[in-house]
């Protein structure tokens, strides 16, 4: 392995920066967390995803004190930080609302931390200019909250959590009131801003973009559990389960018994009078086990004629185009009304398209496109 | 047309309500006492023409606000006055603070009951309201009897007439004018704020003094004008509650009016009272227009 790459969560001897032990949540009869256990490891930049209501928030507010576990441990390098009051945890957390003081002004604001730990007057300026260097604040430290923009105000937010050089920064949605654009230049921007700062980084979001682009791991959490904790890319080519695949983008899952034909390869019995599908698996499935195959549109490939060499073919209608601008999805109907849906880059003129509504088309992708899935 | 109508209206009933009177109790003050209905002099004349006029303001004169600064009563009482506004307001303060943080952090479906529990007292008549207060802190009252009882005291307290009554009587009086605007200030505060400021660093008291004390400031200034105001010009409490030592401008007033029969010094003293309380007035316009700015 190159030792170049970060990736201290496959290194058995690396120590964890954040260990949840068996953390249960609850609140009355509801159950927040669910006996989670999971290891964020320092300058990761940690994703946690999921829904709303699933508990990523309450993770969130656990680790900056303001919940205590109801069961289980919460330990920060080393040590079991639920005694902890908030304002003495060297955790510092980024608003969704961003909370900034509107009695202060933007430095003032980044400012507020540091005066609570009664930093010299010389180097509190000194840090203060940094950090409004750092979100290119300069020219605002003047004003109020009130009177700079959305984009600005988070930066101030943001500036503000890193002032007291925290060893682990939370965010909360934290570019959830931007719009779409300003969102993806912001990306980059905390990606940054977590490089040249080297803090570790927990993020919470129910955007799946959002989390792939900037995120060095992804948790995905449903009902206080999590699903699935990996980098982007093996969340989306390797989802463990039906809910992952089904939550990162777009699939087509298609139910199943699967047969193994050879080593790690299975026969998937999916319609009847459809030959089986083929699909390779490194996790075994036994004979007449229900199955689900999850491939992705992009994997698909969507042509006039039966491609000769296909191992998996089908044919069908189309039902639905979806056209993006750069890529369409057309939405193809089997003769047992299944939809597949299949994902084309548009390199030609969309008047120069080769397929429209009703065309009879064929579907086609390789063994290894399709990912086989027990649950 | 028709907007000139809506705008007409109330600039009349300044007009009828407030200026008209004010420019009668304006004149009142410059005339002079007389035995006679009114009990003062002159009155116009206008079946005597412009000579008539003339000599109506030829009689007028600055004579009762000059017996004002002669009688070190009235700036006594006036002195007084403000005094005991701004410790009662002070008061008032303290005990209605409290009570406002209280209602604001209490679970939202018990807030319009405490509220309406703050508003209660209004149902009943103010007059009756300081008459109960003579029953509960007489020497025979209320309070005495249980504190007798409980034995935390040997002899009745007297605190009827005394000062402590009249700002009893005040602090109960104003309490909700104080509540309210505070009220609405802590209530419209977000609490990820104090979540904030304690994540940097903040103690649950430090975060109360720097956070939620500077953002529900406008609803501090709101309630002690509301309760100052009023309060400088009382007469019914210190009349009913206080004693001889308890000396208000507004019941000097009182007596100059009605014992005296004094009614160009009365105005006069009215006059003076009035400018007064301009000042905190402008500045409780400005604290609601800066409050104004602030929310747009």
């Amino acid at each position: 392995m190159n030792s170049d790459v970060f990736e201290p969560w496959e290194d058995p001897q690396a120590k964890p920066l954040i260990q949840f032990q068996n953390v249960t949540k609850r609140f009355g009869e509801f159950t927040a967390i669910d006996n989670l256990s999971l290891d964020i490891f320092e300058r990761e930049f940690f994703a946690l995803l999921g829904p709303s209501g699933c508990g990523k928030t309450t993770m969130m507010r656990m680790l900056a004190g303001f919940e205590t576990p109801t069961e289980g441990h919460i330990l920060l390098g080393g040590q079991d930080i639920d005694p902890i009051p908030p304002n003495k945890r060297a955790v510092n957390m980024m608003f969704q609302s961003y909370a900034l003081f509107p009695h202060l002004s933007v430095w003032e604001n980044i400012a507020f931390g540091l005066r609570r730990d009664n930093m010299p007057k010389h180097d509190l300026d000194e840090r203060v200019e940094e950090m409004l260097r750092l979100t290119r604040l300069e020219q605002f430290a003047r004003r109020k909250p009130h009177q700079i923009s959305g984009g600005q105000r988070q930066r101030v937010a943001l500036a503000r959590s890193l002032a007291k050089a925290p060893k682990l920064l939370l965010l909360d949605e934290p570019l959830g009131a931007l719009d779409k654009k300003l969102r993806q230049d912001t990306q980059f921007e905390l990606m940054d801003i977590q490089e040249k700062t080297g803090t570790t980084f927990v993020i919470v979001t129910h955007d799946q973009e959002e989390a792939m682009t900037v995120a060095s791991r992804v948790a995905v959490m449903d009902q206080g559990q999590l699903m699935q904790v990996a980098t982007p890319d093996r969340i989306y080519e390797n989802p463990a389960s039906v809910y992952v695949a089904d939550f990162i983008g777009d699939v087509n899952i298609i139910e199943g018994r699967a047969a193994p034909s050879g080593e790690d390869t299975y026969q998937i019995d999916w319609a009847e009078g459809q030959a089986p599908l083929t699909a390779s698996s490194s996790t075994g499935f036994s004979n007449g086990q229900s199955c689900h195959l999850a491939i992705r549109p992009e994997k698909v490939t969507i042509s006039a004629e039966r491609p000769a060499d296909a191992v998996n073919a089908v044919q069908g209608k189309v039902h639905d185009i979806a056209y993006l601008g750069n890529l369409s999805t057309y939405h193809v109907e089997l003769q047992n009304g299944t939809i597949i849906k299949a994902q084309t880059a548009n390199t030609r003129r969309i008047s120069r398209r080769s397929f429209t509504w009703e065309d009879p088309v064929w579907l086609s992708w390789t063994a290894t496109a399709a990912v086989l899935l027990a649950h | 047309m028709r907007r000139a109508v809506l705008i007409a209206i109330p600039y009349v009933w300044l007009l009828a309500l407030f200026l008209v009177p004010f420019f009668i109790v304006l004149k009142i003050s410059l005339s002079d006492t007389a035995l006679a209905i009114p009990p003062y002099t002159p009155t116009l004349d206008f079946s005597a023409g412009w000579a008539g006029i003339k000599d109506f303001f030829s009689q007028l004169d600055f004579e009762n606000y000059v017996w004002l600064t002669e009688d070190d009563l009235y700036w006594k009482a006036y002195l007084s006055s403000v005094k005991i506004a701004l410790i009662s307001t002070f008061l008032t303060l303290l005990v209605g603070y409290p009570i406002a943080y209280g209602m604001a952090r209490a679970p939202q479906e018990w807030r319009p009951t405490l509220m309406m529990l703050v508003i209660l007292p209004f149902w009943t008549s103010f007059l009756i309201r300081v008459y109960a207060w003579m029953g509960i802190l007489s020497n025979e009252g209320y309070l005495n009897q249980i504190l007798l009882w409980t034995g935390l005291i040997s002899t009745p307290l007297t605190i009827l007439n005394t000062s402590t009554a009249v700002y009893i009587g005040i602090v109960y009086t104003y309490l909700p004018f104080m509540i309210l605007p505070i009220y609405s200030a802590l209530e419209r505060l977000d609490g990820s704020l104090i979540e904030a400021a304690e994540d940097l660093g903040c103690s649950r008291l430090q975060a109360f003094w720097l956070v939620t004390i500077p953002l529900s400031k406008p609803g501090i200034i709101a309630g002690c004008f509301l309760v100052m105001i009023p309060v400088i010009g009382e007469f019914v409490i210190p009349s009913l509650l206080g004693g001889s030592g308890t000396l208000m401008i507004g019941k000097v007033l009182w007596e100059e009016f009605f014992s005296n029969r004094d009614w160009p010094v009365a105005s006069a003293v009215a006059i003076v009272l009035l400018l007064i309380l301009v000042i905190p007035i402008v500045l409780f316009q400005r604290n609601q227009q800066k409050q104004a700015e602030a929310d747009g």
